[in-house]
């Protein structure tokens, strides 16, 4: 009986739900519509609500400027993913089905530094790399950003290697070589989906960071990373005109974002609460 | 408590003569390689945690306690001052308005973030048509990176050609153009309306997945006991929602707290300190042209206490609800 008002409800629901996303998702919107627009529609005194009559000279003129910068970032991302994993894996695995002594202390310090302000790190790494000639490199930015993602990472796969049933390991026996090859052969393949979860988030950051780049990096235009791009892009002049070009570099900078969601939908929110709500 | 483990003499088998290097391995050689082999799969991460955390800690520690400025730079020569770093950023006029700044800016961030980001999961708590897909299109502001967010806020809050101005002048909520990033008054409205914006999808998913964890039995339960909605949230969603509460909000504290790209970006701290917080005014004096680094130190530090306080509360208060 209840059924087609039940049926109805549910779908006024979804449209409330479409309604509520639309408006938190405008300013994207509004991001991508400024970047098609003209200078003249930019310029307008009323807002061009379609990118009617647009053009795609904001993505040539993006392109011409932050293309060298993209691929910093793509460069960086990549390799502070691969150190992140590097160092974050076999220390899951420590952690959890080899049981190393002093696993708890640890645990609560990765914990506690994900708590430290980037500024302090940032102040601390710019003293600390200066001596070692690493400021204005790559190295230095890919150095920082895994500050951003090892603890994270570490915390993820742990929480999932822990479900791993021990037996697993054992079979394979579990002295003297044996836990190399386990963890290679075994808990690697196994944990496929927490380790595309942790690299996930580790690109994400370290594509996404500002801070350490604008602080390590201050006067290398050499390494400049697409986030410090885009903020000269605007920082340089108190009235931009170019808008379209700013904003074509901002959908650019979020093209990632918007390729890991669809790619890994599914991991992203696992990986959110994962990383908050940790036993 | 225990018995002193003291060995004594009779009691010991008598060892052979001290075994030859081929039979010690035989005995503690495995055990030991085993240990080791252990011990290396969390080696790198222990090195890791220590060169880039515990190090960088120290160092910073060590920086707010010297007199590290632009000459520094050039003769490597910092003398330590004691707690002139300290004194110097407490005593200024810029710190305590940064202050003043943070504590408005968190608390205002926390709570709308809070509230819009529970009252969008309770509305994707019911299951209907399209409500995964939806809920997870929300979360595409929060994996931006923050420069993204903000300069797409500092376009959409322009003075002259901002969709904001453009909306409220055609409405004639506001008779001219309100210079919403340009102004003490209101650009501090601007950089939390951003930071907002980019807080609530993680309110709402770790709120979302607290709400799916309280049994559906319990709101049958009081349906038939003839609690309405309101009764039923404030009785049983609230109380049984505090622990997954607890855990957004400090965190959402202690990310607010170090937020600095948002800020940055839109306002760079302006204009006359209106938006300058602790971090940004660490930044501005270690890398904004004096490097004033063992000052920047000392803020920083300052910031990094105040972060451990609330962790502290928030490990507390894990505890006492995890029984």
């Amino acid at each position: 009986m209840t059924r087609p008002a039940e049926g109805r409800r549910s779908r006024g629901r979804t449209v409330i739900g479409a309604v509520l996303v639309a408006v938190m998702l405008f300013p994207l919107y509004w991001m991508v519509n400024a970047s098609f627009q003209t200078n003249a529609q930019i310029a307008a005194r009323s807002p061009s609500w379609l990118p009617l009559g647009g053009t795609l000279a904001g993505y040539r003129d993006a392109l011409a400027a932050q293309g060298g910068h993209l691929l910093t970032s793509l460069l960086v991302a990549t390799a502070a993913t691969a150190l992140t994993l590097l160092v974050a894996a076999p220390a899951a695995f420590g952690l959890t089905l080899l049981r190393v002594p002093g696993g708890r202390p640890l645990l609560f310090v990765l914990l506690i530094v994900q708590l430290i302000p980037g500024i302090v790190l940032a102040n601390a790494l710019y003293r600390i790399f200066s001596p070692l000639g690493l400021l204005g490199t790559p190295m230095a930015l890919i150095l920082s950003d895994s500050t951003l993602s090892v603890p994270f990472a570490v915390l993820i796969l742990r929480a999932f290697m822990v479900s791993i049933p021990r037996e697993l390991i054992e079979a394979a026996g579990i002295d003297g070589a044996g836990p190399v090859r386990a963890f290679l052969t075994i808990v690697l393949p196994v944990s496929r989906n927490a380790l595309i979860t942790a690299g996930l988030f580790a690109f994400l950051f370290a594509w996404g960071d500002f801070l350490f780049a604008t602080s390590l990096n201050l006067g290398a235009p050499r390494w400049t990373p697409i986030t410090v791009g885009l903020y000269d892009f605007i920082g340089a002049g108190t009235n931009t005109t170019s808008w379209n070009a700013v904003m074509a570099t901002a959908v650019l900078a979020s093209l990632p974002v918007a390729a890991l969601l669809v790619i890994a939908q599914r991991y992203v929110a696992a990986g959110l609460s994962a990383g908050a709500v940790k036993d | 408590m225990g018995m002193p483990l003291r060995e004594h003499p009779a009691a010991r088998p008598s060892p052979p003569a001290p075994a030859g290097p081929a039979a010690r391995r035989a005995r503690g050689g495995p055990r030991l390689r085993a240990r080791l082999v252990r011990a290396g799969f969390v080696a790198p991460v222990v090195v890791y945690v220590l060169a880039f955390f515990a190090y960088p800690l120290a160092r910073n520690v060590v920086l707010s306690f010297q007199d590290y400025g632009i000459e520094s730079v050039y003769t490597g020569d910092a003398p330590f001052n004691g707690l002139a770093n300290y004194a110097r950023v407490l005593h200024d006029a810029v710190f305590r308005t940064a202050a003043a700044n943070t504590v408005v800016f968190v608390v205002a961030s926390l709570l709308f973030q809070f509230v819009i980001g529970l009252a969008l999961a309770v509305f994707f708590q019911g299951s209907f048509p399209l409500g995964g897909l939806l809920r997870s299109l929300l979360l595409v502001p929060w994996l931006l990176p923050l420069v993204v967010s903000g300069t797409v806020f500092r376009w959409m809050l322009d003075t002259g050609n901002g969709v904001v101005n453009q909306v409220l002048l055609a409405a004639h909520v506001i008779g001219a153009p309100v210079p919403w990033l340009n102004s003490v008054d209101t650009a501090m409205i601007g950089v939390l309306l951003c930071n907002v914006w980019i807080g609530v999808p993680f309110n709402m998913v770790i709120l979302y997945g607290g709400l799916r964890s309280i049994p559906r039995g319990l709101y049958e339960a009081a349906e038939l006991d003839g609690a309405g909605a309101l009764r039923r949230f404030r009785h049983i969603t609230l109380p049984l929602l505090r622990p997954v509460i607890t855990v957004v909000l400090t965190l959402g504290l202690i990310y607010t707290i170090k937020v600095f790209d948002v800020i940055w970006v839109l306002t760079k701290g302006g204009p006359a300190n209106a938006t300058q917080t602790v971090t940004t005014y660490a930044y501005q004096l270690s890398f904004g042209g004096l490097s004033e680094f063992g000052a920047g130190a000392a803020a920083g530090n300052v910031l990094i206490v105040v972060a451990m306080v609330f962790a502290f509360l928030y490990l507390r208060s894990l505890r006492s609800e995890t029984p």
